[in-house]
């Protein structure tokens, strides 16, 4: 028991991965600043924000449900640091995990949408709902391709544990690789891109047009909450891709696929103006949709 | 309560609220987040909520329209919060003092902690504003 508690609250669960989503979040502007020629903000400066946060008044709204709005971040942090705990564990040993955990971290990945859902809906805001409801759609037009796009692993190394496909990778080589692992993997940055909430995909939050989304009314130490789940949300979106696709290599080589697939993030984040929502759904349901299909039958065929 | 302050100012979340100015003030304060002078290096950056905000920043000349919203604006903002006027309008109006649809300066209708005047002022002048209100801040809180 005291394991478990260890692993989910300290290494490698909330703190650990609380630091490391500081550090992703601090390479995420220090990359943005330099992309606009700029000199970007010190190593410690998402540190600081949490803890501006904190000294910070709470406002809880006065025509919402304050229950719900409360419970809502604790509910998305819970449930990122969930997943980043056993992305971690399979990592750092393939042979422990248990069957079916692709399954439980393919769920566990949308329930942070659903946990910003319940929070705007919970604040009674019309800018929130907006949020509320792009946020919606986006998860109905993700989902799709990115379950999609999972397959194509489960199909090549014949099994549903994050575990065996790391250990099939390390013996078989890297999934992206193959001619169906790379299409499916093109895929899954798209997605992941949505997950993180990042331009093209950020209509939900849209902060010039829409004032934060589903966190506009949130202050003080409830916003930490939620600002430290997106900071972590960096840490699991890229780490899943490549425990997915490219699992090779010591922690040195993993960590920098790592930090490559984020840049890739970063870069596409910087370089494209936002879709509107039925734009990004067309295009997940659309291209990316068919490109995972393809993948799927690609790799059915041993490609 | 200096532990308070610090934790503020190393990372200033502003919002720009334009109670009817000219829009020059505005384009001046665009320029201190350009890479000449890059506010972002101090922690400094804008937000597009009020509820996410350290700071009120307002330019203009408040009129009868926009009045009752700031009041609200400065409700709103979860405390501590620091307002900045920027511009000799929010400051005290200069030639607009005598017209009759502003409700006078800013400073009238909400507490100000830092007063940047100039028609419109340069973004240096805002910078070495906003380290003056840090180090007065910081004093005030004995640290
Ligand atoms: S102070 Fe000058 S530049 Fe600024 S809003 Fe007023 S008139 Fe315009």
């Amino acid at each position: 028991m005291t394991e478990i508690l260890v692993s989910y609250f300290i290494f490698p669960g909330f703190l650990f991965a609380a630091a490391a989503g500081m550090i992703a979040s601090w390479i995420d502007r220090k990359v943005t600043a330099r992309v606009q020629w700029r000199q970007g903000p010190p190593l410690m400066q998402p540190f600081y924000e949490i803890r501006k946060l904190f000294i910070k008044e709470t406002i809880l709204p006065a025509d919402g449900s304050p229950w719900l709005f409360v419970l809502a971040p604790f509910f998305y942090l819970a449930s990122i640091v969930l997943v980043a705990d056993i992305l971690f564990l399979a990592l750092m040993n393939p042979s422990l995990g248990f069957v079916g955990d692709l399954i439980v971290v393919f769920y566990l990945l949308a329930l942070p949408a659903v946990a910003s859902i319940m929070g705007a809906a919970a604040s009674g805001s019309p800018f929130a709902s907006i949020g509320a409801s792009r946020e919606i759609k986006l998860l109905l037009g993700y989902e799709v391709p990115l379950f999609a796009a999972l397959l194509v692993p489960v199909i090549k190394s014949g099994s549903i544990s994050l575990g065996d496909i790391i250990i099939y990778q390390q013996s078989y080589g890297a999934l992206a690789g193959s001619f169906s692992g790379i299409i499916a993997l093109i895929v899954g940055i798209m997605v992941v891109q949505a997950k993180m909430g990042l331009v093209p995909f950020d209509a939900a939050e849209a902060e010039t047009e829409i004032a934060g989304g589903c966190q506009v009314e949130y202050s003080g130490p409830l916003l930490a909450l939620w600002k430290l789940g997106k900071m972590i949300m960096l840490v699991v979106g890229p780490l899943f891709l490549v425990i997915m696709f490219w699992a090779t290599g010591g922690w040195l080589i993993l960590t920098l696929k790592y930090v490559a697939l984020l840049t890739v993030a970063i870069l596409i984040r910087n370089t494209n103006p936002r879709l509107r929502i039925d734009q990004a759904m067309r295009f997940f349901w659309g291209p990316m949709f068919i490109a995972a299909l393809v993948a799927v039958i690609a790799a059915w065929m041993g490609y | 309560m200096s532990y308070a302050i610090n934790a503020l100012t190393k990372s200033l979340n502003v919002f720009h609220a334009a109670c009817s100015p000219c829009n020059n003030c505005d384009i001046e304060i665009l320029d201190a987040i350009t890479p000449r002078h890059d506010v972002e290096r101090f922690g400094i950056q804008l937000v597009g909520s009020i509820r996410h905000a350290d700071v009120l920043l307002v330019t203009g000349a408040v009129n009868k329209k926009v009045v009752h919203r700031i009041k609200k604006l400065y409700e709103q903002a979860p405390k501590p919060v620091l307002v900045i006027a920027v511009g000799g309008c929010a400051c005290s109006e200069i030639m607009f003092r005598d017209s009759y649809n502003t409700c006078g300066p800013l400073d009238k209708i909400i507490p100000v902690d830092l007063y940047i005047p100039g028609c419109p002022p340069k973004p240096e002048a805002m910078i070495a504003g906003v380290v003056k209100l840090i180090q007065a801040a910081t004093k005030k809180a004995g640290g």
